[in-house]
């Protein structure tokens, strides 16, 4: 029991930590790395309370794929150096006043999901998984997601792809001109139509028609 | 007190694992070498010790001396850690393979997930020392690296998905005993393919060796690094392709299991099994090493997006109406 709460709190610590590291350090690459830190830490967190599934997807989505195209964006933006005057420059910053606002209504929001908050009774019925020491929870979390919310699981897989596409149609631009590998064409090429004998006139030279 | 007994077993359980990997590591590469130099018609390393054996001792010998330049525009702590990254990665993994029925350090529930998570992981080591090396090859090189890794991690996943439907259950033993009458690589033989590919996709090979092209990059996000920082980038690296080996060995050649379950075969225990399968796999990585040149970039990309993943999707739909439609599915 002493171990666990030993590494409980080693786990909790770093995270906390490292979070407030991300919003500190002056090197955008820097707060990434520290966003990375805390994803894992955080997963460990739920691999301590017997969620290993959840600790896995957290690692292999958040870590494995997230902050991997966080960390390149950043470093192709090249960021890395965040000046002083984008905090205090000579025109007047709007990022403060925005991220206060964000920051005062998340937490409200916080005050009002932990400060007893009471559903009618009829609204909605919250199901909890029964743990059954028989079966892993990957297995649980399954029967469930794939039978009870079956819809929503499918809606939120429909919008994941509408915005895919979204994505991919702003920023698609048709460029023409480029060189592009065709490999029908080029398997299917022919020793005829490709290479043909021309006679060359003297000093005229000879006119290819591609 | 407790605490420490427990403490004290899994140390020693750990270092007997870590300690052949790492010799092996050093085998294989001595293994590798002789292999190219085979297949070029030459003799390859075979001075020090009986058929060159210690080649690789030697190599990290002179390692170990050689002095760690850090250049002076470098983010220092980063680039101090992202050998380590690599290296700690490489090896952590290891913790859930099974050589045996017993012989396996921590018999988790998600451990296929866990490799998973691990090798998606190793991206890291790569896109930190390029950056870190604040020089213009290594980045790119990183760049190129973690754009080819996530691109054929996709396929792995969908891969893995594919033997998961056979086995119901993420636990890497269980995957080795669904597979005692049939392995996988019999049904699933494409995906075995398409796995093998992006395995040398995964651990940055020929012919996808691109973030390290040296015709291109000098040596990728390696070239700034040298002494032992370099050593551990390539242990790291070895230790991954015998670790992308051994799940290669797991999911589809059945792990510990002797190929046919008559007398002579069945009485070699399992690990010596397991090894066999990995050294096979890792033959064919040192012979694709010396025989396949390089890919172009738009190739490599396109054979990950194009062919690879549309190709594993519709395979995970064939087995899936396969197993419904003949009623094989496990644990109904």
């Amino acid at each position: 029991m002493i171990a666990h709460a030993i590494f409980f709190y080693f786990f909790s610590i770093i995270a906390i930590l490292s979070a407030i590291m991300v919003i500190v350090s002056r090197n955008t690459v820097h707060s990434v790395l520290f966003l990375i830190l805390d994803f894992i830490s955080i997963s460990c967190l739920f691999i301590m309370i017997g969620a290993e599934f959840l600790g896995m997807m957290m690692l292999i989505v958040y870590v494995g794929a997230v902050a991997v195209l966080f960390v390149f964006v950043v470093m192709l933006m090249n960021v890395s150096e965040q000046k002083l005057s984008w905090f205090r420059g000579s025109k007047k910053s709007t990022h403060i006043p925005i991220g206060l606002i964000v920051g005062f209504v998340i937490l409200l929001e916080l005050i009002v999901i932990t400060g007893g908050w009471k559903y009618k009774d009829t609204f909605s019925e919250t199901k909890f998984l029964t743990f059954d020491k028989d079966f892993t929870n990957t297995h649980l979390i399954g029967n469930v997601m794939y039978t009870e919310y079956i819809h929503l699981f499918q809606i939120s897989g429909i919008i994941l792809l509408l915005s895919m596409v979204g994505a991919i149609v702003l920023t698609y631009r048709k460029r023409e001109g480029i060189k592009k590998q065709d490999y029908f064409r080029q398997v299917s090429r022919e020793y005829e139509d490709s290479v043909k004998l021309v006679e060359v006139e003297f000093n005229k030279g000879v006119k290819l028609d591609d | 007190m407790e605490l420490f007994s427990i403490l004290y077993n899994e140390v020693y359980k750990i270092l007997l694992l870590l300690i052949p990997v790492l010799v092996s590591v050093a085998l294989i590469v001595w293994f590798e070498r002789r292999v190219w130099g085979f297949v070029q018609k030459r003799r390859g390393p075979n001075v020090v010790g009986p058929f060159g054996i210690f080649q690789t001792l030697a190599d990290a010998l002179k390692y170990i001396f050689k002095e760690i330049v850090i250049p002076a525009s470098a983010d220092k702590i980063v680039f101090i850690l992202a050998p380590i990254v690599t290296m700690t990665l490489a090896l952590v993994a290891w913790a859930v393979i099974p050589f045996s029925e017993k012989m396996i350090i921590s018999d988790i529930n998600v451990g296929i997930l866990y490799v998973f998570a691990i090798s998606s992981l190793g991206v890291y080591g790569i896109i930190l020392g390029g950056w870190a090396s604040n020089s213009k090859y290594p980045f790119l090189g990183s760049l190129r690296s973690a754009a080819q890794m996530i691109s054929y991690e996709v396929s792995i996943g969908i891969i893995i998905i594919n033997v998961l439907l056979c086995v119901g259950s993420l636990n890497l033993k269980d995957i080795v005993l669904a597979q005692e009458k049939l392995w996988f690589v019999i049904p699933l033989f494409p995906m075995f393919v398409i796995y093998f590919i992006s395995a040398l996709a995964e651990t940055n090979r020929t012919p996808f060796d691109l973030p390290e092209a040296e015709s291109e990059l000098v040596a990728g996000y390696q070239t700034e690094y040298s002494g032992m920082m370099y050593a551990m980038f390539w242990l790291g690296e070895y230790a991954n392709i015998l670790l992308m080996c051994a799940l290669g060995s797991i999911l589809f050649l059945g792990g510990w299991l002797s190929p046919v379950d008559i007398y002579p075969f069945n009485i070699i225990p399992g690990p010596f099994w397991m090894i066999f399968k990995i050294l096979l796999l890792f033959f064919i990585f040192a012979i694709i090493k010396a025989v396949v040149p390089r890919y172009r970039y738009d190739q490599l990309m396109r054979l990950g997006w194009k062919v690879f993943l549309p190709f594993s999707l519709i395979y995970v739909v064939l087995t899936a109406s396969f197993l419904i439609y003949f009623d094989l599915l496990p644990n109904k």
